[in-house]
C-alpha cells in the first residue's frame, strides 16, 4: 500500500480560511512547503512594507489559489458576477485617486507607472475572466459524490485546448497588456535607444507570462486530475487482472473437478492461501522471517500430499543457518504426518522464545512405536534427528498407536 | 438442546452452518446484520450465538455491544475466517467466550457450543497462539508497570495453551499435564479473563510488531 501512497500526486494548493489569518494564502503555501506559516507572513508583510510587491503577490495569489472544500478560485467567483464589474470599475477608480493622491504627495508615482498598470489591469482582467470563465464547468460540484460522476475517460487533450469563445475578449485582453507594457517602455524612453533592450525583453516577458499563465495554471491541474484518474484505474486492473488469474481459475477448476472432494478441497485451500497473502501484502518474505518459511514450507507439502495443515506461530525470527535447519526439518516432519495421517489434519505450532526455538508437528493419524523404527529410515533419522542434532538442537519423537505423532524439534537461538 | 444463533452477512456460509449443526444442537435462526442480530437474539434468547467476527456495521464487536446492553448473560462463541489477530483479540475482549474457525467439522463446531453453553471457553489452536502472542510482551515490561493478576500468564496457563496449539483435545492436555479436565477447562478461563480484563494487551509484542514496526 505505501508504495501506491508515493504514487499519488501531492494534495493541491487549497486556502483553508480557518486556518489563516487573512484568506489562508500564506498557509496554503506554508503546508505545502512544510515550513511555519509566521515566516511566509513575516516575509509578505515585510515586502508590502518594502515597495508593495508583497500586498501585489498575496493578492494575486488569493484570486489564483482555490479555497479548500473544492469551491473555484475567489477571482473565478468574483469575475463570474456581472454586478462585480461595477465593483471592478469602482475599484480601479479608487486605485486611481489613491495613485492620484500618492503622486501629489511626492511619492514616486509618475504617468510613467500608473497608466500602463491601469491598462494593465483592464487586459489582465479581461483574459482572467475568460480563463475562469472557460475552467468552471470543469471544476466538479463540491456536493456530488466523486463515483456519481460519470465513469467517461478523461480526455488529456481537454485541458489543452484553448477556450475558443474566450479568444476575442482574450485578444482584447492581450492587447492591452502588451499597450500597457509598450507605453511603459515609451514613456521612460526605453524605446529609442537600444541601450534598454534588456528592459524591452524582461516587459515583454512579463506581460506573455501575465498572458499564459491562467492556461498554463488549467493544463497543470487537468494533467493532475487525469494522472490521478490514470492510477485509479491502473489499480483497478490490477486486482482485475490478480482475481483473473487466480480465484477466477480457481473457480473454473473447481468446476471442472467437482466430483473430486480432494482436489477440490486441496484446490480452495491453496487458493485461500493464496488470497490471503495478498490482501496482507506487508507479509515478511520466507527468507527472513521463520514464521513465513515454516507456512511456505507447510503450504507446500500441503500441496503435494493433499492434506489440511494448519500453522500456529508464536513471535518470529529472522532466518539463520540454523533457523533454516529447523525448517527443513520440520518440513521432513510435515511429510512424514502427510504421508502416514491418512488424510486427517495436521497441526504445526511454532514458538520463537528469548532463549530457543521450538515447533511441534502433530497428526491424529493412526501412531507407531517409535522404538520399532528400523535404522533404514532415512526420513527420521538424518533428515530430522540427524539434521537437529548437527545444528546443536534436538529431535523427540512422541508417538504411540492410536494415539497420533507429533515431532518436537527444539533449538538454541 | 443446546439452541444458536448463527450471525454471519454470508448466505452461503449460514446455509452450509445450518446443515451442519442439524440435529447436534437447535438454530433459532439466523442474521445478516448487526440490527437483525441484535433483534433475533434478544428475542429468541438462544444458549449461543455464533458470531462472525467481520460483518458491516461494526462487526461482531457491536452486535456483543448492544446485545450485552438487553440482555448481559448472553454466551457468544466468535467463528471466523479472519487471521487478524487483532480482530479475534477484539471480539474476545468484548466478551465472546472463545474463537474457532470456519474451517472447523460439524461435530467440533457442536462439541463447543455446547461447552460455551456450559460456560466454558473454547480456544482453538490458532486464538491460543494468538494469545500467547498478545501476552509474550508483558516479560519485557518493568516489573511495576504490570500486573501478575492480570497481565501475566501463569507457566500452567502457558503450559495449557501451548498445547492447545499444538493442536491437543482438553482431555489430551489433561492427560498430559496429569491433571483433571476441569482443570484444564479452567486455566482456559483464567486466561479468557485475563484477556478481557487486562489493559497491558496493546503494548503486547505482536501489537508491537504487526502494527506500530510497518
Amino acid at each position: 500500500m505505501s508504495a501506491n501512497i508515493g504514487a499519488v500526486p501531492a494534495e493541491p494548493l487549497r486556502r483553508d480560511v480557518d486556518d489563516g489569518i487573512v484568506a489562508g494564502v500564506c498557509a496554503a503555501v506554508a503546508k505545502r512547503l512544510g515550513i511555519d506559516p509566521i515566516i511566509l507572513r513575516v516575509s509578505v508583510v515585510a515586502a508590502t512594507l518594502a515597495g508593495g510587491t508583497g500586498l501585489l503577490v498575496y493578492l494575486l495569489a488569493w484570486g489564483l489559489v482555490p479555497e479548500k472544500g473544492g469551491r473555484s478560485p475567489s477571482w473565478a467567483r468574483l469575475v463570474g458576477r456581472r454586478h462585480t464589474w461595477l465593483t471592478l470599475s469602482g475599484i480601479t477608480l479608487l486605485l486611481l485617486s489613491v495613485l492620484l493622491l500618492l503622486r501629489e504627495s511626492g511619492l514616486p508615482f509618475s504617468d510613467a507607472i500608473v497608466w500602463p498598470l491601469l491598462l494593465a489591469a483592464g487586459g489582465a482582467a479581461l483574459i482572467w475572466r475568460q480563463s475562469a470563465a472557460a475552467a468552471a464547468p470543469s471544476e466538479p460540484a463540491p456536493a456530488v459524490p466523486e463515483r456519481v460522476r460519470p465513469d467517461r475517460p478523461h480526455d488529456p487533450l481537454r485541458a489543452l485546448r484553448l477556450p475558443t469563445p474566450a479568444l476575442g475578449p482574450a485578444a482584447i485582453g492581450a492587447t492591452l497588456v502588451i499597450a500597457a507594457g509598450l507605453v511603459f517602455l515609451w514613456l521612460n524612453d526605453a524605446l529609442a535607444p537600444a541601450r534598454d533592450v534588456i528592459l524591452a525583453v524582461l516587459v515583454v516577458v512579463a506581460a506573455l507570462t501575465l498572458i499564459l499563465a491562467p492556461w498554463w495554471l488549467r493544463l497543470v491541474r487537468g494533467l493532475s486530475a487525469e494522472r490521478a484518474e490514470r492510477i485509479r484505474s491502473q489499480e483497478r486492473s490490477e486486482v482485475a487482472a490478480h482475481l483473473h488469474d487466480s480465484v477466477l481459475q480457481t473457480l473454473a477448476l473447481v468446476q471442472k473437478r467437482a466430483g473430486d472432494p480432494r482436489a477440490v478441497a486441496s484446490l480452495a485451500r491453496r487458493q485461500e492461501r493464496e488470497l490471503r497473502a495478498w490482501l496482507d501484502g506487508g507479509r515478511p518474505e520466507p527468507g527472513d522471517s521463520l514464521a513465513a518459511s515454516l507456512e511456505a514450507a507447510a503450504a507446500e507439502v500441503e500441496e503435494t500430499h493433499g492434506v489440511p495443515i494448519e500453522v500456529v506461530a508464536v513471535g518470529d525470527a529472522p532466518v539463520d543457518e540454523r533457523g533454516a535447519a529447523l525448517v527443513a526439518a520440520a518440513r521432513e516432519a510435515l511429510v512424514n504426518a502427510a504421508k502416514f495421517a491418512g488424510g486427517a489434519p495436521v497441526q504445526l505450532f511454532a514458538e520463537v522464545g528469548e532463549e530457543r526455538t521450538e515447533v511441534f508437528v502433530r497428526d491424529r493419524g493412526p501412531g507407531f512405536d517409535p522404538g520399532s523404527v528400523p535404522e533404514d529410515r532415512r526420513g527420521l533419522r538424518e533428515s530430522i534427528v540427524g539434521r537437529m542434532e548437527r545444528h546443536g538442537g534436538r529431535a523427540v519423537v512422541h508417538s504411540a498407536p492410536g494415539a497420533g505423532t507429533e515431532v518436537e524439534l527444539v533449538i538454541g537461538r | 438442546m443446546t439452541s444458536v444463533v448463527i450471525v454471519d452477512d454470508h448466505h452461503l456460509f449460514r446455509a452450509g452452518v445450518r446443515a451442519e449443526l442439524d440435529g447436534l444442537v437447535e438454530v433459532l435462526g439466523d442474521a445478516a446484520t448487526v440490527e437483525d442480530a441484535v433483534r433475533l437474539v434478544v428475542e429468541a434468547e438462544p444458549d449461543v450465538v455464533l458470531l462472525d467476527v467481520q460483518m458491516p456495521g461494526g462487526g461482531g464487536v457491536e452486535v456483543i455491544r448492544q446485545v450485552a446492553a438487553k440482555r448481559p448473560t448472553q454466551r457468544f462463541l466468535a467463528l471466523s475466517v479472519s487471521d487478524a489477530a487483532e480482530d479475534v483479540i477484539a471480539i474476545i475482549r468484548s466478551g465472546a467466550r472463545g474463537y474457532v474457525t470456519k474451517t472447523i467439522s460439524g461435530a467440533e463446531l457442536a462439541d463447543a457450543v455446547r461447552r460455551v453453553a456450559e460456560g466454558d471457553a473454547v480456544f482453538s489452536p490458532r486464538l491460543a497462539g494468538f494469545v500467547l502472542d498478545a501476552f509474550a510482551g508483558a516479560a519485557s515490561l518493568p516489573p511495576a508497570e504490570v500486573d501478575p493478576e492480570l497481565d501475566q500468564l501463569s507457566p500452567r496457563e502457558r503450559e495449557v495453551l501451548r498445547h492447545i496449539a499444538r493442536g491437543y483435545l482438553y482431555k489430551e492436555i489433561a492427560l498430559r499435564l496429569g491433571i483433571s479436565s476441569k482443570t484444564v477447562e479452567a486455566h482456559v478461563s483464567a486466561v479468557l479473563r485475563k484477556l478481557q480484563l487486562s489493559n497491558r494487551h496493546e503494548l503486547s509484542r505482536w501489537a508491537v510488531e504487526r502494527r506500530l514496526v510497518e
